[in-house]
């Protein structure tokens, strides 16, 4: 007798429809409904903060003063070749623009613009508006290069075709320590003349990697002990773990002002012990600043770390000395590669928060000592060269992203836990 | 005391918290405001007492006190987002003839002071700013720590007579001109010196000769502290704030007034107030030479109006920047080639400062 | 932990030697704190030991400044209301980010946590642009707003750690007695992730009250808040008022942290956990 292969029958629910399609539509239904309960915040942060920041970045290449302020300048130079100097259309351009802007008060907008580019500017553009407003007629080539030289000379024009664009890669370049020269190609721009950043790039990086491996040294036994101390006591060890990390910042900061300055309680210490016979230079330092910033992110390195610790059962270490193995052989073939993760975790994110710092280093730091994030705050409080902060900006978010999404893919970003 | 009736409690003493904060935090409808922004420190203090609470009372106004400093970034930020927030700001000469080109401060309209331009020191009625006090830049040390202490400006400059760090001003203004007097320019010749690039490189080259021992300080409350804490020997400072430490405080600070840098303070409007008039009445009233007067009480700041000049003390006045024996080695400054030169300078100081 | 019996003679030393240097770090942790707060009974308007007298000058000036007291209403204000935002937003995000289900998980998760990882320069030199076109600088509003996108990856990473815990056949239970969705959350899931929440909002409420950069560029000198009254009170002013407010803020801390572990103790007794 054989047995008739049949075609498996298809399940279908009380209504009629296919289970298989149901479930999928009670799957849909269910997903929908998880990311309902997301939408708020992530709509939230999507308005509040990712897009803010997206409009930083466009500032980094914008570059509207000259595009609004120099219009009939901006045409005229399309036509320009770039060698030699332009002709006589363009200084009469130029003057009709500059005679406006005297009347309007942008030259000194002009002026501050150009000057980032060719020191010494501002003073000409500002002079040369104020006299040129009073010019009534042409021939402008011969009037702008008598009230100054610097209109003779073919750099300016370069740098003056470059700028009327509205978009510029003056101030991206200028984060990696790059410009364009007359003849628009790149060059690097010396450490005497501004050319500071890419040295200021490598010092956050160094700063970052030593407080990373500081606060690795210090909170791996730390966490060693809290994590095999019973809870009661471990508990109450850990308020002193997290006190520092609930004090204000600034706080923390003071008090490391006034632990390491000179006549300060360390010294005071070293001298009474007679360690040293003079007070050290503590604060204002590199050491200052790598003190504070250890201090300040311990508790964030730590806690990672003692959460892996509090998973790993202490037989294992007991099994390996049963078998034979020595102290320090159980430690670290059975117990450390354990809490690999666990000190993945802890690294990453200090060093990711190390790079942002910026009260920090302000405050107890010395001026060779200052991290990227200063710099960007300093474009924006004392220059208002928005351009520039942004561009640093750039560069900062970028390498923040880049280490984030290289936490990410070792860690796993669920398994972020504070203790 | 179970968990929910303790967050229902919890939760209503937030909302009490947040209500009565918010009540108080709002503005009082009612009431002007006037918000003003100056140096912080003894400076700030001897304003208030001057200034401040004499205007709040006399006319009804509440005053919003603010510190910065001197960062003109922050009002060109104000005036091009169109929403100024100061309605006064005490600004020097350098920062009042920037703005002014630059089109953030509003002119001053003489008329609506009801003082005439004449009666104020020369220099101290500017287009966009009306003077209010001479203030100047100084050395000072601690007489406890250094004994003989520094005479002249050159032994800033000298690491072997008088070793230990110094506090200078994070700025270049100053620095370069007393880097110049040290290596051996006349004081006349400064400017010129400065106008050239090389002259410029040669105050960079002087500064490197101390730079190691240098503690930059950027609020004008750091000096007497840094002086205080034994964190330096010899710091620059505007005078009256060494004055107010050894007044008050009994300290023994000590002023060296070699080459001494005097300027002039001014107010000014940033373009576009929320209130013209009420600035302007404050700024009236500041201007008054009798209560200008006032204010060299309490900081040994000189008045710009020459009719406050009788209505001081003769020992305050003696402790003035202005007093003739101070003045002996002043030098002076070109406001206008700070206006000018001041955004290159600045960034080529903060790149030789960084490395 | 005692030392274990089959120790040898090295793995004694060691085990008090590396007490010693445990105690070290942790003393490394607390001495900043305890330097600062018998500063603040200074009597001298200056930050060096030794202190020549002992005075309340610091504390009756934090209590009767017009601006210090301006400073902490508003500190206050802002914080709750950063609170109340971020708790409400992250508790309920959490909830979604804890279903399996949830498409593109990897993907929000990180943008959700990306405020804390971001340079906090970055973020408020980007909102005081955004700021200035959308006119919402020097506004209460725009500042609970920074402060609250600050905050929340704090709720969502605690309330998310709290419901890893959690056992879903609760919710199934309940279901199955006819509870609605609604009920079920408050009266099911609530009271047993609420030390969890608890402990985000707290945390949200430190960052706030805590938060100085973004409130250096978007504030106004009306909203000033503590911390940078006590930033300029290192820069400008310098008085040992804000040392005075520092060992208040530490004392304050104290008291939350306490609250949190007694909360976390309770959390542990409810779920039947021994310690």
């Amino acid at each position: 007798m054989t047995t008739a292969i049949t075609a498996p029958t298809i399940v279908r629910t009380a209504d009629g429809v296919p289970l298989k399609a149901k479930l999928q539509r009670v799957e849909r239904v269910r997903r929908l409904r998880a990311f309902a309960l997301v939408a708020p915040l992530l709509l939230f942060i999507v308005v509040t903060f990712v897009v803010p920041i997206t409009t930083m970045l466009y500032r980094s290449v914008d570059n509207p003063e000259l595009a609004a302020n120099l219009p009939r300048t901006a045409v005229a130079l399309k036509g320009w070749h770039g060698q030699g100097l332009p002709d006589e259309a363009v200084f009469a351009a130029l003057a009709a623009d500059l005679a406006e802007a005297h009347a309007n008060k942008t030259a000194a907008l002009i002026g501050k613009r150009l000057n980032y580019e060719i020191p010494g500017t501002r003073s000409k553009i500002i002079a040369t508006a104020r006299k040129i407003a009073e010019v009534e007629q042409g021939p402008y080539k011969d009037v702008l290069v008598k009230i100054d030289p610097t209109w003779a000379a073919r750099e300016t024009w370069a740098v003056l075709a470059r700028t009327v664009r509205p978009v510029t890669s003056f101030y991206l370049l200028s984060a990696i320590d790059m410009r364009l020269d007359a003849d628009n190609q790149l060059t690097r721009i010396p450490s005497s003349d501004g050319g500071i950043f890419l040295g200021v790039f490598w010092r956050t990086l160094v700063i970052s990697v030593t407080v990373t491996s500081a606060t690795l040294v210090l909170a791996f036994p730390l966490a060693y002990l809290l994590a095999s101390l019973p809870t009661r006591m471990s508990n109450l060890l850990m308020i002193l773990v997290l006190l520092p990390f609930w004090t204000a910042l600034l706080v923390r900061t003071t008090a490391w002002v006034v632990l390491l300055q000179t006549e300060g309680v360390v010294n005071d210490a070293l001298l009474w012990l007679g360690v040293v016979d003079k007070p050290l230079q503590l604060i204002f330092s590199r050491f200052g600043t790598i003190v504070a910033m250890t201090h300040i992110q311990l508790p964030f390195t730590l806690l990672p770390i003692y959460s892996v610790m509090k998973t790993i059962s202490p037989s294992h270490v007991r099994a390996a000395r049963s078998l034979g193995a020595g102290p320090f052989y159980a430690f670290w073939r059975v117990y450390f590669p354990q809490t690999v993760p666990g000190i993945a975790a802890g690294c990453l994110l200090t060093f990711i928060l190390a790079l942002g710092y910026y009260i920090t280093p302000a405050l107890v730091g010395g001026p060779t000592d200052q991290m990227i994030s200063y710099f960007a705050a300093y474009y924006i409080s004392e220059e208002l060269n928005w351009g520039m902060a942004s561009a640093l900006g750039v560069v900062l978010l970028t390498a923040t992203i880049l280490l984030f999404l290289l936490y990410s893919r070792l860690v796993g970003i669920d398994k972020v836990k504070l203790g | 005391m179970t968990i929910k009736t303790g967050l229902g409690l919890s939760g209503l003493l937030l909302a009490g918290i947040t209500a009565g904060a918010f009540a108080d935090a709002a503005p009082a409808a009612a009431q002007d405001s006037l918000t003003i922004v100056s140096w912080g420190g003894a400076y700030s203090d001897s304003q208030r007492e001057a200034y401040y609470k004499p205007f709040a009372k006399d006319f009804g106004v509440k005053v919003t006190e603010e510190e910065y400093n001197g960062e003109i970034a922050k009002i060109r930020a104000m005036v091009e987002a169109g929403d100024v927030t100061w309605d006064a700001v005490d600004v020097d000469t350098r920062t009042v003839l920037g703005g002014c080109d630059e089109g953030i401060f509003e002119t001053i309209d003489y008329s609506k002071l009801g003082q005439p331009k004449e009666k104020f020191v020369p220099g101290a009625a500017e287009e966009c700013g009306i003077g209010t006090i001479v203030y100047s830049t100084i050395i000072a040390y601690d007489a406890n720590r250094l004994n003989p202490g520094p005479t002249s400006i050159k032994d800033l400059f000298d690491l072997e007579k008088f070793p230990g760090k110094r506090a200078l001003q994070k700025d270049p203004f100053v620095n370069l001109e007393w880097a110049l007097v040290a290596d051996g320019v006349a004081a006349a010749d400064v400017y010129g010196a400065l106008n050239t690039p090389e002259g410029v490189d040669r105050a960079f080259k002087k500064l490197d000769t101390i730079k190691s021992q240098v503690v930059w300080w950027e609020a004008g409350a750091q000096p007497p502290q840094l002086l205080a804490d034994g964190e330096v020997v010899i710091t620059s400072a505007w005078n009256g704030r060494i004055q107010n430490a050894v007044k008050n405080e009994g300290k023994n600070f000590k002023i060296v007034w070699d080459a001494q840098m005097p300027d002039f303070d001014f107010w000014a409007i940033p373009k576009g107030p929320k209130n013209l008039d009420l600035s302007y009445k404050f700024i009236a009233y500041a201007s008054d030479p009798k209560v200008m007067a006032n204010q060299s009480k309490y900081i040994a700041y000189g008045p710009t109006h020459t009719d406050a000049i009788p209505h001081i003390a003769p020992e305050v006045l003696a402790d003035l920047p202005t007093n003739p024996e101070n003045l002996k080695t002043a030098l002076t400054l070109d406001s206008r080639f700070w206006a000018d030169h001041r955004d290159e300078l600045e960034k080529r100081f903060n790149a030789w400062l960084a490395q | 932990m005692a030392v274990a019996p089959y120790a040898t003679p090295i793995e004694r030393a060691w085990h008090y030697i590396f007490r010693a240097i445990c105690a070290l770090v942790l003393l490394f942790l607390i001495a900043p704190i305890l330097v600062i707060m018998p500063l603040s009974f200074n009597s001298e308007p200056y930050f060096t030991y030794p202190l020549p007298a002992f005075s309340l000058r610091w504390y009756e000036d934090f209590f009767t400044s017009d601006r210090w007291q301006i400073a902490l209403k508003n500190s206050i204000f802002v914080a709750c209301a950063t609170t109340a935002l971020a708790t409400a937003l992250g508790t309920v995000a959490a909830l979604g980010l804890s279903r399996a289900n949830l498409p593109l998980r990897g993907l929000i998760m990180g943008l959700l946590i990306s405020p804390m990882v971001v340079p906090v320069v970055i973020t408020a030199v980007g909102l005081y642009f955004f700021y200035s076109s959308v006119g919402l600088n020097n506004s209460y509003i725009g500042l609970i707003l920074a402060h609250t996108a600050l905050a929340t990856p704090f709720v969502v990473i605690t309330v998310t750690a709290t419901l890893t815990g959690f056992d879903t056949s609760l919710m199934r239970a309940s279901a199955s007695l006819g509870a609605p969705p609604a009920t079920t959350f408050f009266k099911v899931i609530m009271p047993l992730i609420l030390p969890g929440v608890i402990s985000g909002a707290l945390f949200a409420f430190v960052t706030s009250f805590d938060e100085v950069v973004v409130v250096l560029f978007l504030a106004s000198p009306e909203q000033r808040t503590l911390p940078k009254q006590m930033f300029s009170g290192i820069r400008e002013q310098i008085s040992p008022t804000i040392t005075a407010a520092a060992t208040l803020l530490i004392l304050f801390s104290v008291i939350m942290l306490t609250t949190v572990e007694l909360l976390r103790r309770r959390s542990e007794r409810l779920r039947g956990i021994r310690g």
